[in-house]
């Protein structure tokens, strides 16, 4: 089943063409990366699909639903869950009141006056909590935590309206080597076990064929590959040019693709 | 040098806080209330504050109230009418004070005019001069000593009538003290010459007049004569100004209260010449009284009075004697000796009106001059407020019933 | 013609004064974040210190500009002594925390200036061989200002060049832009911010200091210029010292020129241009965004806890006190007392926003005045009682937050403060222009409450019940999803967007609820006292509010509530002395520097953790 169906998606910047014409495919349950240097239109191509940014052409259809002109909160609502390259976390508050912020929203409780927003929907933060291993935390203000759990608990509160896809915008940047790693892994356990897809961007080669059930190549806007970790790893032009020396294409290997 | 001595006392009495709570219970003492704005206008509040100071020295040498020594407690009201209702709240229920006497901005002698009603205390407003303290929002309790705005333009009016200037400008801050003033100018004027025009108005915001702006405003609008209640800072800019670019050339400038030393005297060999105004020339007014006054005060505080330190004087002076008269502390007997009180100043004979409470105290009107590189006013007469006062039907019909 | 240019011409000469004050306040607050309220009181120490040189330096040209530049220099060195001494210490206490340490400043500034100079306004000597007036197409001129026409540009020009062309322009450019990547530069951030000081205090000198051939010296132009200088700021952009210029020109030009058509629109001009310049242009003429913060600029806040058991019995005990006071004071104390509870209200409102949803108000005394004015004009105008008065006080706060707020909400950080700040001067300007209707500015006077509340004591319990009652409600929502959302919102705008929160709107409601329940504040205070005056909407109000949240303790729920009460009662202590300004200075001041986590916030600190509920980890 097509969870997420992107088509001839384009946006483009003062006349700087960010994403051109880009089309695919999220299947159910599958983990999609999306990869590329810097500038590739990755961060474009994501702001568009969450709602921040609207297309110039294009429709972004969310199990049948078209999210192009929806707002972020809508899009949210639907069944996509985000998280950042930076944790977006509330620093003042305790790690379970975090995740009882996301679950207040989804039960469309935030204009509650009089409830004690801390004695609402313990038990179902606590499960979540548990589920990224963090439920001995959940005492502890958020602004103490280590990165590598800020970004557990982001993944937590992501989790949190039972949501169909998650877009995770690096999830491992700022993390240690073996960190990045272990949360991919859980990363991939959970989405498995609850069949969400998830569409993600990464720096990190070893993180994406390690857990992509799919890898995408953007360059300057266009997708340059598509296939199987396998797949892209042998990809001839993948590995000259990206892989290999870091820098971006040329605009006549462009006719390779 | 007082200053600091003054300083090194509060800070004594800083230390001293505890007797905050325990009011002296002496018995042969009869307390005052006494509210102004002291730190909101020093210019202002502080002559004052020595003029009374000064009564009080004289009144307790000279036997205090019938034996009593007469001690009165002062406050801050920092400029804000709450502060000033809360004081007095204070001042009545705690401190136990026989009546409340001070106040200078308008809205604050309004504020302690309404408690005063509610409350039934005895309030001799000393320095605002609202018109409407004694007529639209008078009461029973309120009393008031200075001559009020409309004594002050009729007596300006009176004269500028006798002047040909025809077509007229005027000028005050943009607060109800200025449009008073205005206003009262200006029905006095048109009242005694029908066919004066007003041709222009500029109200600038109090204390932050853009005098260069505002004098070419006026200037625009060619008038013969011009009417000014601006003071303090706004006064020294606008005469600057006005001087730099001729505006006073050729013109009849009348002017409200600037005789005053308090406005005079900062603008030195700079003060405006020819105008007519209102004020206070103590240096010329010789009477035997006056002298006393304006000697027993430089022997003090090694200074010249100024208008505030002769209405705190007169002040305390009244005080004395409503309380002399009344031979009690209590507020239906004090406001019936207040009712027609009369007793002997500096500035000659005051008594306070039974119709509307407002006091005969006068004022100078003369020319200002420049002499010896110092403001001051000339060819002045004393203008006895008693003869500017609306007849008593006007009066009535002006003051509600109670 | 000639008029119009002679208009104009003035209009550029107040635009260069105002200038100079502005841009010292823009550079400030570009490097250091800090709200510097003291900034109009270098403006007034640079006018008195040129007041005495230029007596004693030797009469002429030389002489005047002289005094005129030795004095800028030494407001300049006292402006850098205090941010040696004082603001160094408290760098990283919770945001805006600096502005009361500055507002401790202007209280001592004020004292100590009138017991140097005296109590008088002083009028300085013309500037000599500009004392006269030329001739432009037959209109007289001032020669002094057109110095100042040609001063204002000059002085942006070397401020250009100090930017551009020195090492040290280009650190503070830097900083403006972004603070921590300075620090991360390895600059000594210490030293840039004193040099700041020092630059932006000298500006500030300077420009009182040139106003002496202008105007009177007084004791006045600290409180009469600041509000002024930063409206110039923020409409140019806060950090932008051209910006400052053209704001300055546009504030000069419009009211050289307003007060032909309309002579009283100069109590509010400003702020209306300031009102829809910020509407236009969220970060003014030639501001920036303010670069995305990455973690709080001071301490980060402790989590919510429920209240523990030695809090709430030590909260019954207090109620209780509270319950029985009648029968253990005086009738002034209960007056006192109801003064305090209400405050406490009111400053409890402005944390709801300020604390909890990180939207600083400087105009909340706005929505008390509403309370205030909406209670007593239908007393006044409609003949109804207390308690239609009552009902009717947080109604028509609520309505103008609701207005007002629509507006705010859009905007952030200091620019949303100031857009408070021009709601409040835009109602204040309306009560007391609208004579016939609010009275003007000698206010409503005859409200006092209905009979049955009449006494002392009743009206004390009516004061007590609503006003705890209030604080208590405002407590509750803030324990409450509401209250969590809104804090939400103020820690990570982005992520609450991504958790499906309408933020704007949630902070729309919450703006409106503070209004409601400050003008429950204002309609309690107004019966109290009987008479409203428009000093109640005024800025010196706001500022009280502020100082009062921010004293107690911005990080604290309880903060606004101990800072009211610590104010109140020290405020009504200190003024029995004279000179009582430089002793509240003084007490301020060393709050600051003792306990920059405010009272509250102080207090909890030195608890045992049993007591407050709080865990105690060290940050990261």
């Amino acid at each position: 089943m097509t969870v997420l169906a992107v088509r001839d998606l384009s946006k483009s910047f003062g006349g700087v063409q960010a994403v051109e014409a880009l089309n695919f495919d999220l299947a159910a349950g599958e983990l999609l990366a999306l990869i590329g240097p810097n500038g590739a239109g990755k961060t474009t191509c994501f702001n568009m699909l969450n709602g921040q940014l609207r297309p110039d052409e294009g429709s972004v259809r969310f199990l049948g639903k078209e999210l192009v002109g929806q707002s972020p909160r809508r899009i949210w609502r639907l069944g996509v869950g985000r998280t950042f390259q930076i944790t977006a976390t509330f620093a003042s508050m305790t790690v379970r009141e975090n995740v009882q912020m996301a679950l207040i929203s989804h039960h469309r409780r935030v204009r509650a006056f009089w409830a004690r927003a801390a004695r609402l929907y313990v038990d179902e933060a606590d499960a979540l909590l548990a589920r990224v291993g963090m439920a001995d935390q959940a005492e502890r203000a958020c602004g103490i935590l280590a990165y590598g759990d800020l970004k557990r608990l982001e993944l937590a509160v992501a989790l949190a309206h039972g949501p169909k896809l998650l877009l995770m915008d690096e999830p491992t940047a700022g993390m240690a080597p073996q960190e990045r790693i272990e949360l991919m892994a859980l990363t991939a356990d959970i989405v498995r076990e609850r069949g969400i897809s998830v569409l993600f961007t990464e720096h990190d080669m070893d993180v994406v064929f390690a857990h992509s059930n799919r890898v995408m190549v953007l360059n300057r806007g266009h997708l340059l590959a598509e296939g199987t970790p396998a797949q892209v790893r042998n990809d001839p032009i993948v590995q000259e040019v990206y892989l290999g020396g870091g820098s971006t294409f040329k605009a006549e290997d462009l006719s390779h693709a | 040098m007082m200053i600091r001595r003054q300083m090194l006392a509060t800070l004594g009495a800083a230390v001293l806080a505890a007797a905050w709570w325990t009011p002296a219970p002496a018995a042969d003492v009869i307390k005052v209330g006494e509210i102004n704005s002291y730190t909101r206008l020093p210019a202002f509040t502080e002559p004052y504050k020595k003029g009374w100071e000064l009564a009080v020295d004289e009144i307790n040498a000279s036997g205090g109230i019938g034996g009593k020594t007469l001690v009165v407690i002062s406050r801050d009201d920092g400029g804000k009418p709450g502060n000033a209702v809360k004081i007095a709240e204070e001042l009545v229920s705690k401190d136990g004070v026989a009546l409340l006497a001070g106040t200078f901005f308008s809205n604050i002698g309004l504020a302690v005019t309404d408690f005063a009603k509610q409350n039934k205390t005895l309030f001799i407003a000393s320095e605002p001069l609202s018109d409407a303290l004694v007529w639209a929002k008078g009461n029973r309790y309120t009393f008031r000593l200075r001559p009020s705005t409309y004594m002050q333009a009729s007596m300006l009016a009176a004269e500028a009538a006798k002047l040909p200037a025809k077509k007229w400008a005027t000028i005050a801050p943009n607060y109800a003290y200025g449009k008073d003033a205005v206003a009262a100018f200006k029905k006095a004027l048109t009242k005694l010459k029908p066919d004066v025009e007003f041709i222009e108005e500029q109200w600038p915001a109090l204390f932050k007049i853009d005098a260069g702006a505002t004098v070419r405003a006026l200037e625009a609008a060619k008038p013969e004569g011009i009417y000014n209640a601006t003071f303090g800072g706004d006064l020294a800019k606008f005469v600057r100004e006005g001087s730099l670019r001729g505006l006073f050339d050729g013109r009849t400038v009348v002017s409200f209260l600037s005789g005053e030393p308090e406005y005079l005297d900062p603008l030195k060999a700079e003060a405006p010449k020819g105008w007519l105004v209102t004020g206070y020339p103590w240096y010329d007014i010789g009477t035997a009284a006056h002298e006393t006054f304006v000697k027993a005060y430089q022997a003090k505080y090694g200074e010249s009075p100024k208008t505030g330190s002769l209405v705190g004087y007169n002040t305390m002076l009244a005080v004395a004697a409503v309380l002399n008269k009344a031979g009690s502390t209590d507020t239906e007997d004090l406001v019936t000796a207040m009712e027609g009180l009369s007793f002997d100043s500096p500035s000659g004979p005051i008594t306070f009106r039974a119709i509307d409470h407002q006091s005969t105290m006068g004022a100078w009107v003369g020319r200002t001059a420049v002499r010896d590189g110092k403001g001051v006013m000339v060819d002045w007469f004393f203008a006895d407020g008693a003869n500017y006062l609306p007849s008593d039907d006007e009066v009535m019909k002006m003051r509600p019933a109670n | 013609m000639g008029f119009y240019v002679a208009q104009f011409l003035t209009g550029l000469a107040s635009a260069a004064s105002l200038f100079l004050v502005a841009s010292g306040l823009s550079i400030i607050f570009g490097v250091t974040r800090i709200v510097n309220f003291a900034h109009g009181s270098f403006f007034m120490l640079g006018a008195y210190l040129a007041y005495t040189i230029v007596q004693v330096l030797p009469h002429g040209i030389l002489g005047f500009w002289g005094s005129v530049v030795a004095a800028a220099l030494i407001v300049g060195v006292i402006g850098a002594a205090i941010e040696v001494l004082l603001l160094r210490r408290i760098y990283h206490a919770p945001e805006l925390f600096q502005l009361v340490a500055t507002f401790g400043v202007v209280l001592v500034i004020q004292d100590v200036t009138l017991w140097i100079w005296g109590a008088e306004d002083l009028v300085g000597p013309r500037a000599p061989g500009l004392d006269g007036a030329v001739r432009i197409l037959g209109e007289p001129i001032p020669e002094y200002d057109l110095a100042l026409i040609v001063i204002g540009p000059a002085v942006l020009a070397g401020i250009w060049l100090l930017f551009n062309r020195t090492r040290w322009g280009t650190l503070v450019r830097a900083a403006t832009q972004d603070r921590e990547m300075v620090g991360a530069l390895g600059v000594n951030q210490s030293w840039l911010f004193t040099s700041v000081f020092f630059v932006g205090s000298a500006l500030a000198g300077l420009g009182g200091a040139i106003q002496i051939p202008r105007e009177a010296v007084s004791l006045l132009m600290d409180l009469n210029v600041i509000a002024d200088a930063f409206v110039v700021t923020v409409i140019g952009g806060m950090g932008s010292v051209a910006g400052a210029f053209l704001a300055a020109v546009l504030i000069g030009e419009l009211n050289a020129f307003g007060i032909l058509v309309f002579p009283q629109i100069t109590i509010v001009l400003a702020f209306l241009v300031m009102a829809v310049v910020l509407i236009v242009r969220p970060w003014g003429l030639l501001g920036r965004p303010e670069a995305p913060q990455r973690g709080a600029a001071g301490p980060l806040e402790a989590p919510l806890r429920a209240a523990t058991g030695p809090a709430m019995a030590f909260a019954a005990t207090v109620l209780a006190l509270l319950a029985v006071l009648p029968w253990i004071a005086d009738e002034f104390t209960l007056v006192l007392v109801g003064d305090i509870l209400v405050f406490a209200l009111f400053a409890a409102s402005l944390h709801f926003i300020m604390g909890t949803g990180g939207m600083v108000s400087f105009g909340h005394a706005a929505y008390f005045g509403l309370g205030a004015y909406g209670a007593a004009l239908v007393v006044k105008h409609l003949g109804a009682g207390m308690e239609l008065g009552l009902l009717m006080a947080p109604v028509a706060a609520g309505i103008g937050a609701l207005v007002f707020g629509w507006f705010c909400v859009r905007l952030s950080g200091v620019y949303l403060a100031m857009l408070t700040l021009a709601a409040a001067q835009i109602v204040w300007s309306i009560a007391f222009q609208w004579q016939d209707v609010t009275g003007g500015d000698d206010g409503l006077l005859g409200i006092w409450p209905a009979a049955w509340a009449g006494s002392k004591t009743v009206y004390y319990y009516l004061v007590l019940v609503l006003s705890a009652g209030g604080i208590y409600t405002l407590r509750r929502i803030v324990h409450a999803p509401f209250g969590y959302t809104l804090r939400a919102g103020r820690d990570s705008s982005l992520r609450v967007d991504a958790i499906g929160i309408d933020l704007r709107g949630h902070q729309w409601m919450a703006f409106t609820i503070a209004g409601v329940f400050a003008g429950l504040a204002g309609g309690l205070y107004v019966f109290s006292k009987g008479s409203i005056f428009p000093d109640t909407l005024a800025i010196p109000h706001s500022v009280d509010a502020l100082i009062m949240v921010l004293l107690g303790g911005v990080q604290t729920l309880a903060g606004p509530v101990v800072g009211a009460v610590s104010f109140t009662l020290l405020e009504d202590w200190i003024t029995r002395f004279d000179y009582w300004r430089i002793i509240f200075g003084a007490i301020i001041l060393a709050i600051c520097i003792l306990a920059p986590e405010g009272i509250a916030g102080f207090a909890l600190r030195l608890l045992p953790g049993r007591l407050t509920g709080r865990v105690e980890e060290s940050a990261r």
